[in-house]
C-alpha cells in the first residue's frame, strides 16, 4: 500500500515582522542582504554605510568615507568587500573588516544610482544619472573603468549582474541586457522610465519595475512579456523590485506604504504587507530563505514567515 | 671570396656615402660574411660555395654526432638503421648549391627530348675546345642510347621521328614539308585556298593517310619583363653556341642547324662570339671575309612574282601545276615580317564595318532648339485671383492666347477622333463607372477629404517662380509639391511636438516655422514662401531653401494617419523630446510605443545590437572575447597523392576494480610563440578540474588491429570568404565502445563555392565521394579518469623550391618521431607504459596557388568539464 505523496508545502510568505532596526543614519536610501544572506547593508543619507547582523540587529560597522547620501552597496561573494555608490559621483571599495576604503572610483559624470560586483567581484559596475554604465576593475590599480556602456539615453537607474550577463534599467523606457559572452546588446522598450530590473533566479527572466506602477516580467531571450503586476503605487520614486528566493512570487515597493506581493505565475496578488505611512524606499529579498527586507524613512525592517526565527 | 668582396663593396660604398676619409682595409681575417639568416659563415672551400658546412666542417651539431644506443639482443632485437647519405645533410647541401640539391625534378626516364639549358651551356663552353673547335657535331651525331619514355611510346604505337601526332589523316603528304622563303609586298589572294584543295585531292591517292603536321604548340609564356612585345633579349646560344637565327626569316620552321653544320654550310656555322650588325666581327672569329656590317642580300629575295619555289625544291620551276599551287598559310605571315611570340595570325580577316556617312542637313536646319512655354489659358480660371496676381505681377510668361497644336502627338485621343470625325466610343469611359455606386461615391468622398487639391492641381500646371522658360516642367513639379504641402497643412492646429528638421540652424529653423504657419493658415503658395524667405540671400541659396521647405512640409506632414489616431502619446515622450534623437529613430518610437501600448512585447519592441565588451571585461568576467576575426581570402589549387599504410596491433588485458575519487586542480597556462621566420614553438599546458567518482569493475582484453590503406585523390579549388561566427557548447559524455579492423577507401572530389556575407550566409557546393567499410571486431565500454602525459616530439623537414610565377614544387620528407609516453596511475598502484614510436614518411607532389582572405569569427562558448592533462610541445623547423 502506497502512501499519498505528502502535499507540496506552499510557499511560505514574510508575513510576520521580525525586527525593526533603526538605522540612525538618515533616511536609509537602499537596503541590501550580503551574499549569503547573513548580514544586511544599509545606505544612509547621512553619507553613511552600515552593517548590520540580521539574526541580531546588530551593529557591525559603519563604513563613512562618502561625500554625500549614499544610493546602493554591494557585498562581494566572499564578504571580504564592499561596494557603494554615492550622489558624490564616486563609488568607493570597502575593506570589511577594517572599514578602510581601499579605493575610492571617479569617473561618473553624476550621481551614481547602482553598483553591483561581478560574480567573482573582479569588476564593480555603476549606473549613474549620466546615462553611463562604468566597469571597474577591482584587480588592477587602474583608476579609469574598463568600459564605459553608453547606450543608455538617460540616467541608468538600476543594474543586476549575473554570470555573463549585465542587465540595466534605464529612465530613458529600455531594459538592456548585454550580453558578454554572446556579444550582443538586447534592449527592450518598456516606454516607462525604469526603477528596477531583477533576473528571475532562474536566469531566464527579467523583473523591470517602471513609473507607470507596474512591474512586468519579460522572457530574456525573446523580450516577450510573461507577466504584468499592477495594483502598487510608483509614480514618482526609484523603488525596488525582487523576486522571491525560489522565484515563486514578485515582490515591489509601493509609495502607499506596502509591499505588495504577487503569485508570480497567476499574477494575482498574494500578499500586501502594510510597512508603514511613508514609502517604501526599497527591499530585499533573501537569497535562499523567505526572509524580506524593507526599508522606510530611517528604519530597515526584517520580515519572515510564520515558522521564522 | 665572392661574400668577402661583396662585404668589402659595401663597406667602401658606405664610406663614399659619409664622406669620412678612408679608414684602413679590413684585414681578412676580421671581415665576416652573414647568410641571409644572419648567421655568420666561415670560409671553406670553393666547390661548395665557399662556405663551411655542418657545424665547425663537421657532420653534425655542437654536441657532435650522436652514435645510436647500444641494444643488446638478447632482450630485444636491435632496430635496423638504414642511415642514407642525406640524413648527414644539413639545409645547405640541400639547397641549390648543396651537394645533393633537393628539387623535383623530372627523372631522366621521363624527360623529354630537350635538353638541359646548363648542361648544353656546359657543353658548348667545352666544345671550344673540342677536336671540331665551335661545334657540338660528334655528340650529335650520335644519339643517346636510351630516348625517354614518351618517345619510346608513341615509337610503340607507330610514330616516327619527325611527325606529328594524332590518327592520321587523308591529306596532302607534302605539306608539311613546304618551306617559305621571302615574298615580295603583295598578300597573294586568300580565297584560293579551297579549289587548291580540291586539286591536291585529285593528286593525292584516297587510300593513302598521312601522318598528322608536327605542329609546334603555341607557347603561352607570360610575360615576365617590362620591356614591349616582341623584344628578345640577347640569346645566350646565339653568344655560346654560334647559333644564331636561321638566315632565312622564316617563323614557322627553323631550318635543322645541325644538317647545315654537317654538310659543311658555312653561313650556319660561326664560332662563338656575339654577331650581328652591332657587334661587328668578334676576336675569336676567324672569318674576316665575310660580310659583316649588311648581311641583307638581294639574294635572299625572289625576284619574280608568281611562279615560286616550292619549299624543297625538288622540281624547281618545272614542278607540276599541282605541287606548285601548294602553299603553306605561313605565307600570309611572311607578309607581315615578324609575328609576336605568343600571337598567330587571324584565321578570319576581320569584317568590313559598313560606314555610313551623316545626313545632310535641310539648308535652314539651327543647331538650337528653344522651348516654348505651354500654357492653357484655361487653366488659369482655376487659379485663386492671388496666385494670378502674383504671377502677372513676377513675369508676363502667361500666354493668354491658345497655344498652336503642337502636332498629332500633343493630342488626346478625343482630339484626334473630334479631328478624324468619329464618333465617341460606346461602353464605360472610365474604371469608376463599372463600380458600383456606393463603391464610387465612398472612393470619391474619400478622395476628395484626403486628396482634393491635389487633383486640382495637376491641372494648375503653370510656373510659380519667376524662371526661364525651359524650366517651366520643374517648376510646374515645385508647384504640384507646394500644393501638396498646403494641402497637408492646411487647418493643422498648431502644435509644438512637430518636429525641428532644421535645428541646428535656429534661424533657417524660424524661416521654415514662419513658412509652416503660413501653409496653416492657407496662404497660398509663392507668396507665403517667398516672404519666409531671407531676403538677404542670394537667388542660389533661396532656391535652394525654398526646395528644402517644400520638401520638409511634405515630409514631416502633421500625423493625421489612421494610426496615430489610433493611439496616444505616451507621457514619456515629453521627456524624450529634449533629447537628440534622429529621424527615423523617432518613427521608431512611436511604433514601439504602439507596441507597448497593446502589450505586445517581443519582436516589436526587442533590438539587438553587436555589442563589443573590452577584452579586459571578458577576462575578468572570466570568458572568451566574442569576437575574434581572422581575415583571409584564399584559393587552392592542390592535387594530392597520398599513400599511407598503418599497422597497428595491440593487445591489452585489464583487470581492475576500482574506486576512484579523484580531485584535480587545474591552471590553464598558454604560451604560443609565432614566428614567421616558419619557426613555431607552441606550448600548450591545460590543467582542468574535475571531480568524478567511478566505481568501475571491468575486465577487458583488447585486440587492435588496424589497416589502413587511403588512397586519396584530392583535387581542391577553393574560393572562400568566410565571416564565421561560431557558438559551440560542448558537453562531452563519452562511452567507448571501439576497437575495430577498417579499411577506408575514401575519393574526395571537393568544390567550395563559399560567399560569407556579414553574419551566416554560406553558398556552398560539395561534393563528396566516400567509401567506408568498417568492421568491428571489438565491443568495449570503459569509464577512465587517467592522467596521460604525452610527449610528441615531431620534427618536420621541408624542402620548398619558389619559383616567381607562384608555382610551387615542393618535397617534403617528413619525419615524425612520437614518443607517447603513457602512464596510468590509479589508486590501486597499476602503471602502464607505452611507447609508440611512429615514423612516418611522406612524399607530396603539391602544386598551390593560394590566396588567402577568410574572415573568421569564432564564438566559442564552452560548458565543459573534462579531464585532461595535456602537455604539447610542437616544434616545427620549416627548411
Amino acid at each position: 500500500m502506497s502512501f499519498p505523496q505528502p502535499r507540496p508545502q506552499a510557499p511560505q510568505l514574510p508575513k510576520h515582522l521580525l525586527r525593526t532596526i533603526d538605522c540612525q543614519q538618515g533616511a536609509v536610501r537602499a537596503v541590501r542582504f550580503n551574499a549569503d544572506g547573513n548580514y544586511l547593508l544599509s545606505c544612509g543619507s547621512d553619507k553613511s554605510l552600515k552593517l548590520w547582523s540580521v539574526s541580531r540587529g546588530t551593529l557591525l560597522k559603519t563604513y563613512s568615507g562618502h561625500g554625500y547620501e549614499v544610493l546602493d552597496a554591494d557585498g562581494s561573494y566572499d564578504n571580504s568587500q564592499l561596494c557603494s555608490c554615492s550622489s558624490d559621483k564616486s563609488l568607493i571599495l570597502w575593506d570589511v573588516a577594517t572599514a578602510q576604503v581601499t579605493r575610492k572610483l571617479r569617473g561618473h559624470a553624476g550621481k551614481v544610482n547602482c553598483v553591483q560586483f561581478n560574480e567573482e567581484a573582479t569588476v564593480i559596475l555603476s549606473g549613474s544619472l549620466d546615462g553611463t554604465v562604468r566597469c571597474w576593475d577591482t584587480r588592477s590599480r587602474r583608476f579609469e573603468p574598463i568600459q564605459v556602456l553608453d547606450e543608455a539615453r538617460d540616467s541608468v537607474s538600476s543594474l543586476k549582474v549575473v554570470q555573463h550577463e549585465l542587465l540595466t534599467g534605464s529612465v530613458d523606457g529600455r531594459v538592456r541586457r548585454y550580453d558578454l559572452r554572446m556579444g550582443e546588446l538586447h534592449v527592450d522598450f518598456v516606454s516607462s522610465p525604469i526603477t528596477c530590473v531583477c533576473f528571475s533566479q532562474d536566469g531566464q527572466c527579467t523583473l523591470s519595475s517602471s513609473l507607470d506602477s507596474t512591474v512586468r516580467l519579460l522572457d530574456k531571450s525573446t523580450g516577450e512579456m510573461l507577466g504584468e503586476f499592477t495594483g502598487h503605487k510608483m509614480k514618482g520614486y526609484k523603488l525596488d523590485c525582487c523576486l522571491s528566493a525560489k522565484d515563486t512570487h514578485v515582490l515591489s515597493c509601493s509609495e502607499d506604504g506596502h509591499v505588495y506581493c504577487w503569485d508570480l505565475v497567476e499574477g494575482s496578488l498574494s500578499l500586501k504587507l502594510p510597512v508603514g505611512k511613508a514609502v517604501v524606499q526599497s527591499l530585499s529579498f533573501h537569497p535562499t530563505e523567505t526572509c524580506l527586507l524593507t526599508a522606510m524613512e530611517g528604519r530597515v525592517q526584517v520580515w519572515g514567515s510564520a515558522g521564522g526565527s | 671570396e665572392r661574400g668577402c668582396s661583396s662585404v668589402k663593396d659595401k663597406d667602401r660604398g658606405e664610406r663614399g656615402c659619409s664622406n669620412e676619409p678612408r679608414k684602413k682595409p679590413v684585414p681578412l681575417h676580421e671581415q665576416t660574411v652573414k647568410d641571409e639568416k644572419g648567421r655568420y659563415q666561415r670560409f671553406h672551400g670553393a666547390f661548395t660555395g665557399g662556405f663551411s658546412a655542418g657545424y665547425f666542417n663537421t657532420v653534425g651539431t655542437k654536441e657532435g654526432w650522436a652514435p645510436s644506443t647500444f641494444v643488446s639482443s638478447r632482450q630485444q632485437k636491435a632496430e635496423k638503421h638504414n642511415a642514407r647519405p642525406q640524413d648527414f645533410m644539413d639545409e645547405e647541401d640541400f639547397g641549390e648549391h648543396g651537394i645533393a640539391p633537393s628539387e623535383i625534378s623530372t627523372s631522366q626516364e621521363f624527360t623529354s627530348s630537350r635538353r638541359d639549358a646548363t648542361r648544353e651551356k656546359a657543353r658548348a663552353v667545352s666544345a671550344q675546345a673540342a677536336v671540331i673547335p665551335g661545334d657540338t657535331l660528334l655528340e650529335e651525331l650520335i644519339a643517346p642510347a636510351r630516348s625517354s619514355i614518351g618517345v619510346e611510346l608513341l615509337k610503340r604505337m607507330g610514330w616516327k621521328e619527325g611527325q606529328g601526332v594524332g590518327p592520321r589523316v587523308k591529306r596532302k603528304a607534302g605539306r608539311q614539308q613546304t618551306g617559305s622563303r621571302l615574298y615580295g609586298c603583295v598578300l597573294p589572294p586568300a580565297g584560293s585556298e579551297d579549289s587548291e584543295g580540291e586539286d591536291e585531292d585529285e593528286f593525292a591517292p584516297e587510300d593513302v593517310t598521312f601522318a598528322p603536321k608536327d605542329v609546334t604548340p603555341v607557347d603561352f609564356n607570360p610575360r615576365l619583363g617590362v620591356q614591349g612585345l616582341g623584344y628578345r633579349s640577347l640569346d645566350p646560344g646565339l653568344a655560346l653556341m654560334g647559333r644564331r637565327d636561321p638566315e632565312h626569316m622564316d617563323l614557322f620552321r627553323p631550318q635543322s642547324e645541325t644538317r647545315s653544320r654537317l654538310f659543311g654550310d658555312k653561313r650556319g656555322c660561326r664560332r662563338g662570339g656575339v654577331a650581328g650588325q652591332a657587334f661587328g666581327v668578334g676576336a675569336l672569329e676567324d672569318d674576316d671575309d665575310e660580310e659583316v656590317y649588311h648581311r641583307d642580300s638581294l639574294s635572299r629575295y625572289d625576284t619574280v612574282l608568281g611562279g615560286e619555289e616550292p619549299g624543297d625544291g625538288l622540281y624547281g620551276w618545272t614542278a607540276p601545276q599541282q605541287y606548285t599551287k601548294k602553299r603553306d598559310k605561313s605565307k600570309d605571315a611572311s607578309y607581315l615580317g615578324k609575328i609576336l611570340e605568343g600571337f598567330t595570325l587571324a584565321q578570319n580577316p576581320a569584317e568590313d564595318h559598313p560606314i555610313f556617312p551623316p545626313p545632310s542637313l535641310p539648308r535652314d536646319y539651327r543647331p538650337v532648339h528653344r522651348f516654348r512655354p505651354t500654357l492653357d489659358a484655361s487653366a488659369l480660371s482655376g487659379v485663386s485671383p492671388a496666385l494670378a496676381e502674383a504671377l502677372r505681377v513676377s513675369k508676363g510668361h502667361m500666354v493668354p492666347e491658345e497655344p498652336e497644336h503642337g502636332g498629332r502627338h500633343q493630342l488626346d485621343s478625343g482630339q484626334r477622333r473630334t479631328l478624324l470625325g468619329e464618333d465617341a466610343l460606346q461602353g464605360p469611359s472610365s474604371v469608376m463607372e463599372l463600380l458600383k455606386p456606393e463603391d464610387r461615391q465612398r472612393l470619391l468622398s474619400m478622395r476628395s477629404s484626403s486628396n482634393t487639391s491635389s487633383t486640382k492641381t495637376s491641372q494648375d500646371a503653370m510656373p510659380l517662380w519667376a524662371g526661364p522658360p525651359a524650366e517651366g516642367g520643374a517648376a510646374s513639379e515645385d508647384l504640384r509639391q507646394q500644393q501638396e504641402a498646403l494641402t497637408v497643412w492646411t487647418g493643422v492646429q498648431t502644435s509644438s511636438q512637430t518636429f525641428r528638421p532644421f535645428e541646428q540652424n535656429p534661424s533657417k529653423q524660424a524661416r521654415y516655422e514662419l513658412y509652416l504657419n503660413r501653409l496653416k493658415q492657407g496662404d497660398r503658395g509663392a507668396c507665403g514662401l517667398e516672404q519666409s524667405l531671407d531676403p538677404g540671400m542670394t537667388e542660389w541659396e533661396r532656391s535652394r531653401e525654398r526646395d528644402e521647405f517644400v520638401r520638409a512640409s511634405i515630409l514631416y506632414r502633421p500625423s493625421s494617419s489612421t494610426l496615430t489616431s489610433r493611439f496616444t502619446r505616451a507621457q514619456g515622450q515629453e521627456a524624450e523630446a529634449g533629447l537628440e534623437a534622429s529621424r527615423d529613430q523617432e518613427g521608431d518610437v512611436d511604433d514601439k510605443q504602439a507596441a507597448v501600448n497593446m502589450k505586445l512585447f517581443g519582436k516589436l519592441t526587442r533590438e539587438t545590437f553587436e555589442w563589443h565588451p573590452d577584452k579586459l571585461l571578458c577576462k575578468r568576467f572570466n570568458i572568451p572575447d566574442p569576437y575574434t576575426r581572422y581575415t583571409h581570402t584564399h584559393t587552392h589549387t592542390q592535387t594530392h597523392r597520398y599513400k599511407h599504410t598503418h599497422t597497428h596491433t595491440h593487445t591489452d588485458t585489464h583487470t581492475h576494480t576500482n574506486t576512484h575519487r579523484y580531485t584535480h586542480t587545474h591552471t590553464h597556462r598558454y604560451t604560443h610563440t609565432y614566428k614567421h621566420t616558419q619557426i613555431h614553438t607552441h606550448t600548450h599546458t591545460q590543467i582542468h578540474t574535475h571531480a568524478y567518482r567511478h566505481t568501475h569493475t571491468h575486465t577487458h582484453t583488447h585486440r587492435y588491429t588496424h589497416t589502413y590503406k587511403y588512397t586519396h585523390t584530392h583535387t581542391h579549388r577553393y574560393t572562400h570568404t568566410h565571416a564565421y561566427r561560431h557558438t559551440h557548447t560542448h558537453t562531452h559524455t563519452h562511452t567507448d565502445t571501439h576497437t575495430h579492423t577498417n579499411t577506408h577507401r575514401y575519393t574526395h572530389t571537393h568544390r567550395y563555392t563559399h560567399t560569407h556575407a556579414y553574419r551566416h550566409r554560406h553558398t556552398r557546393t560539395h561534393t563528396h565521394t566516400h567509401r567506408y567499410t568498417h568492421t568491428h571486431a571489438y565491443r568495449h565500454r570503459h569509464t577512465h579518469t587517467h592522467t596521460h602525459t604525452h610527449r610528441y616530439t615531431h620534427t618536420y623537414k621541408h624542402t620548398k623550391i619558389h619559383t616567381q610565377i607562384h608555382t610551387h614544387i615542393q618535397t617534403h620528407t617528413d619525419t615524425h618521431t612520437h614518443t607517447h609516453r603513457y602512464t596510468h596511475t590509479h589508486a590501486y598502484r597499476h602503471r602502464h607504459t607505452h611507447t609508440h614510436t611512429h615514423t612516418h614518411r611522406y612524399t607530396y607532389t603539391q602544386i598551390h596557388t593560394y590566396i588567402h582572405v577568410h574572415t573568421y569569427t569564432h564564438r566559442h562558448t564552452h560548458t565543459d568539464t573534462h579531464t585532461y592533462n595535456v602537455s604539447c610541445e610542437y616544434f616545427y623547423v620549416n627548411i
